[in-house]
């Protein structure tokens, strides 16, 4: 199984991607392939435009440099109804859920079928309480997003995501702010929605323990640049001093402590002479 | 001195950027009309959240500016023995300036605020995101029906309110102050038009109703996804449309009753 | 599914209330109902000056209004005022000699036809017109007759 998926074509394949936000390069040429079949991490810590990939996955942001396949197709090159086409076989999970705030949870799965498909009501119904009860919330259909906890409303966005049948989920930071039941909740169903419905999985996290539980193959992303990728036993145990210190959470490293700044003691003397001006 | 040519130079650029980008919102609005046909369910739950909510602010205060119209009027017209014309001192002061432009000012602070607050949170909350990833144009699904919620609902509450003024205005002259009650009416019966006056009240109002939206949305969509950004936006529509308001009121105005 | 049916109905019942008032203002407060155009014939007047009346301006006999002025145009020829009037249908006993004339309503108000009726037993009807006219009085002409006056009397009585 696994030899067979080494040999197909990537189902994204990210070459040469730049991304710049005012002059600031987000993404400086990087190369990812996200394999079908398997869940890939994308790890990094915060602010290092994790999510803006995932948007330039999606077709939501246009690189500055570089090409994004998505099953064969350059993203960028399609059109707006093409472009639509391909999204709706992309689930995306968003770090606050994303919920339509004014419908019920029955409402906010059922969202993406009432929009792209003509289903009689009876059969979205019946699909429905499937998907609702594979995230475990089948009996909380009538309830309004706001009376669900952050980690309910995650599990809903999951049922609303993978509601069309999707060839890829994408998960930005599905782990964070969550408690210890929740985080377990999600890692496991992300593995098992992924290998029962032989979807692709991408997610985007910093939550090394969770994150390495279940993929298949991490990147770790830092300054716009992939600084090692490989499968989760060779990331924690990386030679690398800066994966080192992300992995393990060090609390100084390549990665300074001090934001950089003049030094200390010039730094409280010119303070005290800003005050005396004053 | 080249520094402040500079510093007036970005406020210019800054102001075409911003205009350009509503323009472009605007145009992207307008162009999903077709699913707001195919789809009226949206325009209804716009329609109320847009101009139901707001009926009772206009009316109320439809009839007051009317009753203090009266009062005024009649203290001022019985100086010059002209009170039985306070009917049309009322109607064509309401018709004409205050229906449009006072409706347009409560619009603004009651739906306006709330479309940019709801289209900012929806946002900052990535809700326009997640739409576009389950492959809904956030504009014409979201906007669209606002949009045109505002530009039906606008007249329409004008209208109530200009005519709950004329009500608040005959409740005090010919109730409580004593006008007669047949001068009142057919003195304005004879002298507002209906072309003139009311047809252009009803034109005013739908300028200010597509203007008041437009802003409303835009500031929402082009909020900065937080809660101190949505507040500045929230801010920034009651004050444009007030301003915009007033500022096409002098214009049209000046198109209408100039010539 | 109530609730939703309730909010059609409030979006319905707000409509409603809209254009209601939109009527009421168009009926009851603008001239359209009293402007009755179609009903009513129409009878020719000359004045050697009209002053300030309008297309709209009332038409009255006695102090009740009978109808309206429907155009005011000018005759090159004879340098007069062509007022056309329209008068409401059951207004049709008007004796064809009667006297118009034009008046203001108050000192400052808008100027109107007073049709003052003649002795004549034929009556007007669709296209006649009114050979006996008086002209709006103007302000200043008025004025400038009485100082003329009394300039006049002042060099007669030194």
């Amino acid at each position: 199984m696994s030899d067979t998926t080494q040999i197909e074509e990537p189902l994204v394949k990210i070459r040469g991607l730049t991304f710049r936000r005012g002059s600031r390069a987000i993404f400086d040429g990087i190369d990812i392939d996200i394999q079908r079949g398997k869940v890939t991490a994308i790890m990094g810590p915060s602010g290092t435009g994790k999510t803006t990939l995932l948007k330039l996955i999606g077709g939501q942001l246009r690189p500055d440099a570089g090409t994004i396949h998505v099953d064969g197709q350059d993203i960028h090159a399609l059109n707006t109804r093409e472009l639509y086409k391909l999204r709706m076989r992309m689930g995306m999970l968003f770090q606050s859920g994303a919920l339509l705030t004014d419908i019920s949870v029955f409402e906010n799965v059922a969202y993406p079928i009432r929009e792209h498909t003509d289903l009689p009501e009876s059969m979205i119904r019946k699909l429905l309480l499937l998907k609702l009860e594979a995230v475990g919330l089948r009996g909380a259909r009538d309830l309004m997003p706001s009376e669900l906890s952050g980690g309910m409303a995650r599990r809903v966005a999951l049922a609303r995501a993978m509601v069309l049948d999707p060839m890829m989920i994408m998960y930005d930071e599905p782990f964070t702010g969550q408690d210890p039941i929740s985080m377990g909740v999600l890692v496991k169903l992300i593995r098992k929605l992924n290998d029962a419905s032989r979807l692709s999985s991408i997610i985007v996290s910093h939550d090394v323990q969770e994150t390495a539980q279940i993929a298949d193959q991490i990147y770790v992303i830092s300054n716009g640049r992939v600084i090692e990728s490989g499968s989760p036993e060779r990331i924690m145990n990386s030679e690398l001093e800066w994966t080192d210190q992300f992995v393990h959470g060090h609390a100084d490293g390549p990665v300074p402590f001090h934001y950089p700044a003049a030094d200390l003691d010039e730094d409280l003397l010119s303070g005290s002479r800003m005050e005396s001006s004053c | 001195m080249l520094e402040q040519l500079a510093r007036l130079g970005r406020v210019g650029i800054t102001f075409l950027k911003h205009l350009g980008r509503a323009n472009l919102l605007l145009f992207n609005i307008l162009s999903g009309v077709g699913e707001v046909l195919r789809r009226p369910r949206l325009l209804i739950a716009q329609i109320y959240s847009v101009g139901v909510l707001s009926v009772l602010i206009i009316s109320v205060s439809g009839t007051f500016v009317g009753m203090v119209l009266g009062l005024q009027g009649y203290y001022i017209l019985s100086q010059f023995g002209a009170e039985q014309t306070l009917g049309v001192m009322v109607s064509a002061s309401l018709v004409r300036e205050l229906g449009p432009v006072v409706a347009a000012l409560l619009f603004a602070g009651r739906a306006g605020s709330a479309l940019t607050a709801e289209i900012g949170l929806m946002k900052a909350t990535e809700q326009l995101s997640g739409l576009e990833m389950m492959a809904v144009n956030p504009i014409r699904r979201v906007l669209t029906p606002r949009f045109f919620a505002g530009f039906i609902s606008m007249p329409l509450l004008a209208a109530l309110f200009g005519a709950l003024g004329v009500l608040g205005g005959y409740f005090v002259g010919v109730g409580l102050l004593g006008v007669d009650d047949g001068a009142y009416w057919s003195q304005m019966q004879s002298k507002i038009d209906l072309n003139k006056d009311i047809y252009n009240g009803v034109i005013k109002s739908l300028v200010f109703g597509v203007v008041c939206s437009w802003i409303a949305l835009f500031q929402g969509y082009d909020a900065v996804p937080t809660s101190e950004g949505v507040s500045r936006s929230t801010t920034r529509t009651v004050v444009h449309s007030s301003l915009a308001v007033l500022g096409l009121d002098f214009v049209l105005t000046a198109l209408m009753f100039g010539e | 599914m109530v609730q939703k049916k309730s909010v059609e109905i409030m979006v319905g019942a707000f409509m409603a209330a809209g254009f209601v008032a939109l009527f009421f203002l168009a009926m009851q407060v603008s001239n359209l109902s009293t402007a009755s155009s179609g009903d009513g014939y129409e009878i020719k007047a000359r004045f050697d000056n009209i002053g300030s009346l309008k297309s709209r301006s009332p038409v009255t006999m006695a102090g009740v209004k009978i109808g309206r002025v429907k155009e005011v145009s000018f005759d090159q020829t004879t340098y007069e005022a062509v007022v056309t009037l329209t008068i409401d249908d059951q207004y049709n006993a008007i004796p064809d000699d009667s006297f118009a004339k034009i008046f203001t309503a108050g000192l400052l108000g808008e100027q109107y036809v007073g049709i003052d009726p003649g002795g004549s037993d034929r009556f007007l009807k669709q296209g006649d017109g009114i050979s006996m006219t008086q002209s709006a009085l103007v302000l200043e002409e008025i004025v400038g007759q009485f100082l003329f006056s009394k300039a006049e009397e002042g060099a007669r009585g030194e």
